[in-house]
């Protein structure tokens, strides 16, 4: 199990390497910089060179990238081009707001897919079970932006029940605010969650040691809460897992459409102005959470299912 | 009075095209404290035949009979209560594979636990205690060990083990052993069979024990009743089957017994030629006409059903006496 993790970590520690390096070249190969950004047009060729120099890009990129690694590792990020603060306190400000959506999200979507999943498998192939498969079809085709501004002009503007912008004070306030992107955000992550889920219950439905259970006598609810779940359970975790990083992207958008002050508001202003320290600093960070996300749900499958360890063996 | 009487079983599965029914009208008893076997190839119904005892059904299976009646008790008519019931204490069942009858994700032991809380309410550390008595009941060496395993760290014997100690932990008057040797080594059948024959004879339980091996039945049960295409073809005592098989297939299935040959080899002897049928394919008449050295044109029109040839031994062909085909049989009845 310790050599299986730490094999795990190191995988992980690669993959942020190379996360790194693609978010550092991404940026910098994106026309335009933060300077001619910051200066407008008209800016002398002196005033240009003197601000270059003095935020260390006149310098080469593989010395630039050093010193973004740096910082990474430093924890403290460096300086914000466009905010003239340290990227660590802008991240700060950010950060709740962000967290809070897509905690939120992925609560509605749990909390309507879960109990769809198992209506879905245990009524397979009855009309119950294809209207849930045409809601959430429809859910996921629907472009994120497009649920969010039809959900605030409903529940928003016509019926006046939640706000459609800005983030609220206090917890009830930040629900509130939150709710309609949270419900936008979830759907979106309805279909995935369902048509995993339901699968996986219809799979460990099939095998024998749900007929064994069921020969002892128990009740249904009771094969299907003490065995058939637990078994069944997993995968979606996994398929959470790897949808974090469709999440990120979707906060990123929602934030925009209900003018909410979190990461994602804040990645959008840092390459409209080419911040490129912000910039690669969110990308990297927004990418730790994805690996980092993987990582501890390929260990917690190792733990939850025996059979996944390595080195696991018949004694 | 027995156990445990079927008659007139019926199942079919549905599919988009209809529906295929797969046992076609059999019948067996159960005596207390007596080994029945139910031995056939593969695919002559035998699996879902035991199942129907506790309406064990997989989907889209439905089963109709006209009589199911366990101790006195009508299954049938059972709700589903008093059916969580009746499986839970009166009818103990183990399966041919052990390496897939245990939930992957839970402890050897809190699977035995388990089934003692929910089916004999016992509690926590009594449920515990039990679980390990019951462990070492069916010659689990050092249980405690065992208890925290999970089930692909035993071997397949020992698995086997564990399903018998939950099997019986209600002191079922029925065992159901569902080819419960098929999937391990000749040494570990030996075994497990010696187990369960030794269960009975301690608790006084009856055992239901399928096969497709006569080997299996002829060393181990009282009576036998021999399946094929989803219809009881020949039943009667082990002793009398064996000596005076009765009809094609059963002599068949005895000649292809494998037997100890010089220098412990197996070997096994010339089996019936040809394929167990399809049940979508069968249509009339005797379900072993195709396969069968003696067949003659009435076989395809006759109407399965079994009689009488002395001291409980009956047999669904009407033309094959001792092997020797009955002249003017079919005309004379
Ligand atoms: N779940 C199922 N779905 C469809 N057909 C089945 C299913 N289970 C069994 N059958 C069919 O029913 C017949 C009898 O099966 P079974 O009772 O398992 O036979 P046996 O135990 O004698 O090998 C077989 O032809 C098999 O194909
Ligand atoms: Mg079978």
């Amino acid at each position: 199990m310790l050599a299986y993790t730490a094999r795990r970590v190191g995988v992980s520690l690669v993959q942020l390497l190379g996360l790194s390096f693609l978010s550092f070249m991404l940026i910098h190969f994106v026309p335009g910089n933060p300077i001619a950004t910051m200066l407008g047009p008209r800016a002398t060729v002196q005033e240009v060179a003197r601000i270059s120099a003095s935020l260390g890009l006149n310098k080469p990129l593989p010395e630039q990238y050093w010193l973004f690694l740096g910082h990474l590792l430093s924890g403290h990020f460096g300086q914000s081009i466009t905010f003239s603060q340290s990227i660590s306190s802008l991240i700060g400000q950010r950060l709740v707001p962000s967290l809070a959506l897509i905690g939120y999200g992925t609560l509605v979507a749990l909390v309507i897919g879960v109990p769809l999943a198992i209506v879905s498998a245990l009524r397979a192939d009855t009309s119950v079970d294809h209207g849930i498969r045409i809601f959430t079809t429809v859910s996921f085709a629907m472009p994120i932006f497009w649920s969010g501004l039809i959900l605030g002009i409903v529940f928003g503007l016509k019926l006046g029940w939640l706000p459609v912008s800005g983030y609220g004070t206090g917890f009830w306030g930040i629900v509130r605010s939150l709710t309609l992107p949270a419900v936008a955000l979830g759907l979106s992550l309805l279909a995935v969650i369902v048509r995993t889920l339901r699968s996986s219950i219809r799979h460990v439905m099939a095998l024998e040691f749900v007929e064994a259970v069921r020969a002892r006598g128990f009740t249904t609810s009771r094969v299907f809460v003490s065995h058939v779940f637990k078994n069944a359970i997993m995968p979606t975790v996994t398929v959470l897992a790897v949808n974090v990083g469709f999440l990120i992207g979707g906060t990123v958008v929602l934030e925009q459409v209900f003018q909410i002050p979190g990461l994602g508001t804040l990645l959008f202003q840092a390459v409209e102005q080419r911040d490129y320290p912000l910039v690669e600093t969110l990308t990297v960070l927004a990418g730790s959470v994805v690996v980092l996300l993987n990582l501890s749900t390929d260990i917690l499958q190792a733990v939850v299912d025996p059979r996944v360890r390595p080195g696991a063996h018949s004694v | 009075m027995a156990l445990l009487t079927v008659a007139g079983l019926r199942i079919a599965f549905s599919h988009r095209g209809g529906s295929t029914e797969v046992v076609r009208g059999v019948e067996f008893a159960v005596e207390p404290g007596e080994t029945v076997g139910l031995v056939g190839e593969s695919g002559s119904g035998k699996s879902l035949a035991c199942r129907s005892i506790i309406r064990l059904m997989p989907a889209h299976a439905t089963m109709t009979a006209s009589k199911v009646e366990f101790d006195g008790r009508d299954v049938l008519a059972m709700s589903a209560k008093e059916l969580r019931d009746h499986r839970a204490h009166s009818v103990g069942m183990i399966f041919q594979d052990p390496y897939s009858c245990f939930d992957p994700t839970m402890r050897i032991g809190e699977q035995v636990a388990e089934t003692l809380r929910v089916n004999a309410g016992l509690e926590g550390d009594a449920a515990k205690a039990r679980a390990l008595e019951l462990l070492e009941s069916v010659d689990i060496a050092s249980p405690e060990q065992r208890f925290r395993a999970y089930p692909h760290e035993l071997s397949g014997g020992m698995r086997q083990r564990v399903m018998i100690a939950i099997a019986i932990s209600a002191s079922p008057k029925l065992l159901i052993a569902d080819e419960p040797t098929t999937a391990l080594d000749v040494t570990t059948q030996a075994q497990i069979l010696g187990l369960i024959e030794q269960r009975r004879r301690e608790s006084g339980m009856a055992v239901l024990l399928v096969s497709h091996d006569f080997g299996v039945i002829a060393q181990a049960c009282d009576r036998v009743v021999v399946m094929y295409g989803g219809y009881v073809v020949e039943a009667g005592p082990v002793a009398e089957v064996c000596a005076r098989p009765q009809h094609p297939y059963t002599r068949g299935l005895l000649s292809s017994i494998p037997s100890l040959e010089s220098a412990g080899r197996r070997v096994r002897r010339a089996g019936i030629p040809g394929q167990p049928p399809n049940p979508a394919d069968l249509v009339a008449g005797c379900p072993f006409a195709d396969r069968c050295a003696q067949v003659r044109p009435a076989c395809r029109e006759l109407h399965v059903a079994l009689e009488g040839v002395g001291d409980g031994h009956v047999t669904a062909c009407p033309y094959v006496r001792d092997g020797v085909p009955v002249t003017n049989a079919g005309g004379s009845r």
